[in-house]
């Protein structure tokens, strides 16, 4: 018989493990599902997660994956820090797209080092118009953030469609639903000649160093830490509850856009329909899997972007379903949550014993 | 054959339950005769509440036996034990507000219950014969929590009933409540009911109990009968023999007021909270003020008021020294030199899952522990290690997880943490509430050096002895308002305990306190 049995205290150990756990458990799930589809299991496996990054082209590519899903998760980080459940990172992404994409079509003829900080700026502050708006409704009216930050998805996900299918339109694009391509000032420079690894991934890296610096070295961090932690204590020691939440929001918000405009000023190039193929979904898993932790988001991260390139990998040379990466993702995400019941449970094994029955309460039983 | 004395009503033989890092209970034995009124003495910690759960079945132990009227039996859940004649009244009652007294007793009995008419006389009838009016038809948000207590009870006695647990009763009660309990309880005693009596007090268990069993550390460290022995041997089997059990601190009064609170009235947020009431109140530097109450008459919202939690409308409604600070927020009223120990130890007074250098910050930011909006971690590790090696604090390093400590611990870390700011007026909530003996006088002494120091020192609490103890000053609150504030020697339990029910004309004079 298998027991659960409370630990005391959580288990720092296990909390770490867990996400290991939780990867290998995912990936023996996947050969399983792989032999029931008829396909070479070790072969799915290599096809996935090695062969995508077995050359420095695909390392390339992945460190391009990994950008917006390390943006996106290392701003959620805060905002889940302080309890707050951003789950709109994906359509404020799609805002930071929209808003610099609409800044570098104003300025497609403009040349100048001040044509990208003004496109950057103007994504980030998309994101954060956007988490701003769901912020405003739970600081003012108490509103669930869980549910305004998805519906909030679904609006900018339509609201970018209407752009790319009116205003924004190439005029000389033979009506597809696509922008003009950015100038040349307008693009986020490469920074591996020859690849296609671009200046965001250098902005995920320092955002992570910042968020890192912000969380565990300043004080606004540890306020963050204690309102999400305790609410009560947080209020005691007369911290502000609703300007912590406008922040950690709109900081979530902020990096989210900035992700957006990376992908549309980074290797797209352009305004399309597909700016993120869930990567502000994906960030949620992300953020979680990595403990909420810098080191641990840009490790998850790494495998996200892997799992995103090796849906495609297995689409292509194993005719697999790109459903694939959703099924990954979502397998992750539940063997993290079933693992984490371990930081504060332990299993027991216990034979199932037959109780030796004392011979009076088998008295007493004939009796009552 | 032979005619026997009739068995025990209930019997514990070696009942053992281990908790992951606690021995809860250790082999401990137990007899309660019918009609007996027995004591279950012993600190918080002791395993009086482990002990009472295994006996209403919410609890398996480990090893032992329960017999029942001499009959070895086990008790399988709290329904098992109710049918046995089993009734337990909880220090946290069980009530749904909204619901009636009647609706509440029939939710609680569940199929037993039967049709609510019947079931509402026989409230009536019961309330009635043991002195303990309650109208069936009232909701319980409009009773008093003696009048919860009273339902809680009643639940017990409209079944058939042969024990009754009753834990820690009296710690809500006002000391005249205290004493038409104790007649309730005698009457049943008296009918052939036996009772459980789970109280720390030690006069209560003297003037009420046949017997008593008293616990320390999960173990029977004793067994006495009540009458015969004086309060203080009974607090040595409860405490052990190297722990101070009693002292007593001289009274000062102060003349400089600290902090004035002038006609504070409030409308709680709380659809069910307590309204404040023209609540005036002074407290002088260099003395301590004790405000008596039964819990939940305005209590959390007069000291909400105070930190700053909640704002006052007008600025003026709260001054310290003479800077008006009823708009402030809490921090800035830390910043005055306010400091603050609330109720909750775990959940305001400290984040349970922070460790304790992160505790220590967590209010004593203003004392030089952030710069330039960064946090000097080293500076915060000194300032946790100095509350630790100052006030004793019992754990393994300043790493430690606040929820980690033991209750006593964690209470002298946070007022270690709040008196080592050097307040000038310092607010705590019930101090010592769950704290062994030896650590509510470390706690004690603290507060005494600190005012001592020259700081106004308020102390709102339901513990009327450690008022008496520690206050320079005592008043009561009662449904938000508050009584005159006299002199301690001038007052009396008896005064006070009216005070606590709402009396608050001082014309009468009955004796003085011993």
């Amino acid at each position: 018989m298998i027991k659960l049995e409370p630990r005391g205290e959580r288990s720092s150990t296990m909390a770490y493990l867990s996400p290991v756990l939780a990867a290998v458990l995912t990936m023996l799930t996947g050969l399983v599902v792989f032999t029931l589809l008829g396909v070479d299991p070790v072969e799915a496996l290599i096809t996935i997660l090695y062969v995508p990054i077995s050359d420095t082209h695909g390392l390339a590519e992945l460190c391009v994956k990994t950008a917006p899903i390390l943006l996106c998760a290392i701003g959620l980080s805060v905002a889940f820090k302080a309890k707050i459940w951003n789950i709109g990172a994906e359509g404020q992404l799609l805002m930071g797209g929209l808003f610099g994409s609409y800044i570098a079509l104003q300025l497609i003829e403009a040349e100048g080092f001040w044509v990208l900080p003004l496109v950057l700026i103007a994504g980030a502050l998309g994101g954060m118009v956007w988490s701003g708006i769901a912020a405003i409704l739970k600081v003012r009216f108490n509103t669930n953030e869980i549910l305004t930050t998805i519906m909030m998805n679904y609006i900018a996900l339509n609201v970018l469609l209407w752009a790319v299918h009116g205003p924004l339109k190439d005029p000389e694009g033979y009506n597809f639903p696509e922008s003009a391509l950015f100038g040349e000032s307008a693009l986020l420079p490469i920074l591996i000649d020859n690849t296609r690894v671009h200046f965001g991934m250098a902005l995920a890296l320092f955002a992570v160093v910042a968020v890192w610096v912000l969380m565990s070295r300043s004080f606004y961090g540890f306020q963050i830490k204690v309102m999400g932690m305790d609410a009560g204590a947080a209020r005691l020691s007369g911290f502000k509850e609703k300007r912590l939440a406008y922040f950690a929001l709109l900081l979530s918000g902020g990096l989210a856009g900035l992700a957006g405009v990376g992908e549309v000023a980074g290797p797209i190039g352009q305004l399309i329909p597909q700016i993120s193929p869930g990567y502000g979904y994906a960030a949620i898993i992300v953020a979680f899997l990595g403990r909420l932790h810098p080191v641990g988001i840009l490790l998850a991260s790494l495998l996200m972007a892997l799992l995103y390139m090796g849906g495609e990998m297995a689409q292509i040379s194993l005719g697999l379903p790109l459903a694939l990466t959703g099924m990954f993702q979502g397998m992750l995400l539940f063997y993290l949550l079933a693992c984490d019941v371990l930081i504060s449970f332990r299993i027991r094994l216990k034979p199932k014993k037959i109780t030796p029955t004392p011979p009076s309460i088998l008295a007493s039983d004939t009796q009552g | 054959m032979k005619q026997n004395p009739p068995p025990p009503r209930l019997t514990l033989r070696g009942i053992s339950k281990q908790y992951p890092g606690c021995l809860a209970n250790d082999d401990i034995h137990l007899d309660i005769a019918p009609a007996e009124i027995h004591a279950l003495l012993g600190e918080n910690g002791a395993g009086k509440s482990t002990l009472m759960k295994v006996i209403y079945g919410l609890v398996k132990p480990d090893r032992g036996e329960l017999l029942w009227d001499g009959l070895p039996i086990e008790v399988k859940d709290p329904a098992h034990a109710r049918k046995m004649g089993i009734g337990m009244v909880f220090q946290h009652f069980s009530l749904f507000e909204t619901l009636t007294v009647t609706e509440n007793i029939a939710l609680a009995l569940g199929d037993d219950a039967g049709e609510l008419e019947p079931l509402a006389e026989k409230i009536r009838t019961v309330s009635e014969k043991y002195g303990m009016a309650i109208n069936p038809e009232r909701e319980i948000h409009t009773l008093s929590v003696g009048e919860r207590q009273r339902v809680e009870i009643v639940r017990c006695l409209v079944q058939n009933i042969k024990l009754l647990i009753l834990d820690e009763p009296t710690s809500v009660l006002t000391p005249q409540e205290v004493d038409t309990l104790f007649v309730t309880l005698r009457q049943l005693a008296h009918e052939g009911c036996s009772i459980l009596f789970i109280s720390h007090k030690l006069n209560e268990v003297k003037a009420l109990c046949h017997k008593a069993t008293v616990l320390r550390s999960g173990r029977v460290s004793g067994e006495c009968i009540p009458a015969d022995e004086d309060t203080t041997s009974m607090a040595k089997l409860m405490v052990g023999d190297d722990t101070p059990v009693s002292t007593t601190y001289p009274k000062k009064l102060g003349n400089s007021p600290l902090l004035s609170v002038h006609d504070l009235n409030l409308n709680s947020p709380d659809p069910f909270g307590v309204q404040l009431k023209h609540i005036n109140l002074t407290v002088n530097a260099g003395e301590i003020v004790g405000i008596a109450g039964v819990a939940g008459n305005g209590q959390e919202e007069l000291l909400a008021s105070l930190s700053g939690e909640q704002r006052c409308k007008d600025n003026k409604t709260i001054t310290f020294a003479d800077t008006p600070v009823g708009k402030l927020s809490p921090d800035k009223r830390r910043e005055w030199g306010l400091a603050f120990v609330p109720e909750e130890r775990l959940g305001r007074g400290a984040v349970p899952e922070m460790s304790l250098t992160e505790n220590a910050l967590l209010t004593g930011f203003l004392t030089g522990l952030v710069q330039n909006g960064m946090v000097a971690w080293k500076k915060a590790e000194a300032f946790a290690d100095d509350i630790i090696a100052q006030y004793k604090v019992k754990t393994p390093s300043r790493q430690a997880q606040a929820d980690s400590l033991s209750g006593g611990n964690l209470q002298k870390f946070i007022i270690g943490r709040e008196i080592m700011q050097n307040p000038r007026i310092l607010i705590a909530a019930h101090p010592t509430w769950g704290v062994d003996i030896g650590a509510a006088t470390a706690i004690h002494k603290a507060l005494i050096n600190l005012r001592d120091q020259g700081a106004a020192i308020l102390v709102v609490s339901e513990d009327i002895d450690e008022l008496f103890l520690i206050s320079d000053r005592i008043g009561a609150i009662c449904d938000g308002a508050l009584s005159p504030i006299k002199p301690t020697p001038e007052s009396s339990i008896p005064e006070l305990g009216r005070m606590m029910a709402g009396d608050f004309n001082p014309a009468r004079e009955e004796r003085v306190t011993p």
